[in-house]
């Protein structure tokens, strides 16, 4: 709508849409100053923005007294463990729907779609009972089944609709060549599919990062990843802005990176193919 | 195409992921559904009694369950009006030619990544605090008094904290819809006269309905369960201020052990939630034949 723009024009709109950027933006990098701040300037008024005395000691300090890297490997073990698992069981039930539709596909694609729906305070009570009945609460092995899980329908639809891009041409010319089922798909099929299946995973990693509903409600201690752990300091001893700042720094930053990497394929499949 | 050897093949590979579903939701769901009739409480195992009705009755006559109700629509309705319409405005926004546009996307949509928790302290440590977060500060040097958030408004408190994290989500969508949008059809209604305003609600509007439509039934399921941000700052209080159903249902079963009503609480978020799952799945089937 701004085609007809003077120069001015153009920069006077840039400048105001940066303005709004940065006040989104500005919680983040809020916290990341105050991770380099002493607990004291933390919660100086008036704030200091650049003339306080930057320090590491918080990133230091975080890790001496809570074992920060037990946490961020739980958070590691538990996203990257339930994608994988996820993968084993999505790539092929998609590949199916995509190449071998049946009748059915469609309603098990929506039936699939509908259990995402389901809030997950509805199964709380007997999850929780079994967990405990089975000795899986605070384990890692049943929270990355309790999270691939989750996140599967998101996966077999993402995988569905990347693996529907693929031109059936191709496999049947394949065929034709005496390529059998295992090598169509090594060989042809794969090699296709690899960036479906890479934003696939990206999209889950984040996904499982951030869950914290069965995180917190399933944890205590051992298995307890960077969700539950960053939950603690709501009950906190002392000043504690700078360390709150510091851990939050850490356990944000990796996903920040990946999400900003896979930004276009989000919409993919956050929305089921719904919006392309 | 498909002949029957390629049917079956086909079926094998997509049982597991089909019974694994089926076991991770449907079974434990007949369990809620078979506890929500039972007096069933943790603190008295082996009392458990078939009540019929009871917790129904009892859950949906708390006044708990009506405040928690009014918290759950008002804090879904007010995300959604917020995020839609920021997300039109902030859509547009990022659809013209500006300087560093694409840095400035990242830094728009970043919130969505930040994880739940962390997004409920900082807010609450860093920008809410009524005597040293940023809030005060600002309104204390323009002359007004600082607000304690989190005595004073918690669910505003929370509403705010929820929206920042679920805009870029809108933005994110209604900005991959907007660059779909056909030029030439815009240039055209230029051509003949029509303002930017005009353009607007004829032409842009209409195309983003049906992602509107989706960011809002999207939202919608996410935002019924709000619950991390609450589980760490407010706990549902003061009092019920900050209750939502999905809280509501935690307090019941893993503070109060009381199964059977935290079973039938489950059941009413179901149906909740199955009242818009229904029109969403409605328009993702649709769009899946084309």
């Amino acid at each position: 709508m701004e085609n007809k723009q003077t120069p001015l024009g153009h920069i006077g709109f840039s400048i105001f849409a940066w303005i709004v950027g940065l006040l989104i933006f500005f919680p983040i990098f809020w916290m990341v100053l105050t991770s380099f701040k002493t607990e004291l300037e933390a919660v100086s008024i008036p704030p200091s923005f650049i003339s306080f005395d930057w320090t590491l000691e918080n990133y230091a300090e975080v890790q001496a007294r809570s074992d920060y890297f037990r946490f961020a490997m739980n958070s590691v073990i538990l996203s990257v463990g339930s994608t994988l698992v996820g993968l084993l069981f999505a790539v092929p039930c998609a590949w199916a729907m995509a190449f071998n539709p049946t009748k059915r596909t469609k309603d098990a694609l929506l039936w699939m779609l509908s259990t995402k729906m389901m809030p997950p305070v509805g199964v709380l009570v007997p999850i929780y009972l079994v967990f405990r009945d089975w000795g899986l609460l605070d384990t890692r092995f049943g929270l990355i089944m309790v999270l691939f899980l989750m996140n599967l329908p998101i996966m077999v639809w993402m995988l569905y609709t990347y693996f529907k891009e693929i031109p059936s041409d191709i496999l049947e010319a394949a065929r034709m060549d005496g390529a059998t089922l295992p090598k169509e798909i090594i060989f042809v099929l794969l090699p296709m599919a690899v960036p479906g299946i890479a934003s696939t995973m990206l999209l889950n990693i984040i996904l499982a990062w951030n869950e914290a509903f069965w995180t917190l409600n399933l944890t205590t201690a051992d298995a307890a990843p960077l969700t539950a752990f960053i939950a603690s300091y709501s009950s906190p001893e002392g000043l504690f802005w700078s360390k709150l700042s510091a851990a939050s720094t850490l356990a944000v930053a990796p996903i920040l990176i990946i999400g900003w990497f896979s930004q276009k394929q989000l919409v993919r499949g956050l929305t089921f193919g719904a919006v392309k | 195409m498909s002949t029957r050897s390629s049917t079956l093949t086909g079926r094998i590979m997509s049982a597991p992921s089909i019974i694994a579903l089926f076991l991770w939701m449907i079974v434990p769901l007949g369990m809620t559904i078979y506890f929500s009739f039972l007096r069933y409480n943790l603190l008295s195992p082996g009392m458990e009694e078939w009540v019929g009705t009871l917790n129904y009755e009892f859950f949906l006559t708390d006044p708990a369950f009506f405040a928690s109700l009014a918290n759950t629509l008002l804090l879904v309705g007010s995300v959604l009006v917020i995020t839609v319409i920021g997300g039109v405005l902030l859509g547009l926004m990022l659809d013209q030619p500006i300087f560093g546009r694409g840095i400035l996307r990242l830094l728009v949509i970043a919130p969505f990544f930040i994880m739940p928790t962390v997004n409920a302290l900082v807010w609450k440590n860093l920008l809410m605090h009524p005597v040293s977060g940023m809030f005060a500060w600002i309104a204390n040097s323009l002359g007004f008094q600082s607000i304690d958030w989190f005595s004073e408004a918690p669910l505003t408190a929370i509403i705010i904290m929820v929206s920042w994290q679920w805009l870029p989500f809108a933005v994110l969508i209604l900005l991959t819809a907007l660059q779909s949008l056909d030029r030439d059809q815009k240039e055209a209604a230029q051509m003949d006269g029509a303002g930017p305003v005009s353009i607007f609600f004829y032409i842009t509007l209409p195309h983003l309905s049906r992602a509107i439509t989706v960011v809002v039934l999207i939202e919608t399921i996410f935002l019924l369960t709000v619950f991390a941000e609450i589980f760490v700052t407010t706990g549902g209080g003061p009092g019920l201020a900050t209750t939502n159903i999905a809280f509501l249902v935690y307090t019941q079963a893993l503070l109060q052990y009381d199964v059977g009503g935290a079973s039938a609480g489950g059941i009413v978020a179901v149906v909740l939630a199955n009242i818009v799952a229904i029109f969403l799945i409605r328009l993702i089937g649709k769009n899946l034949d084309r």
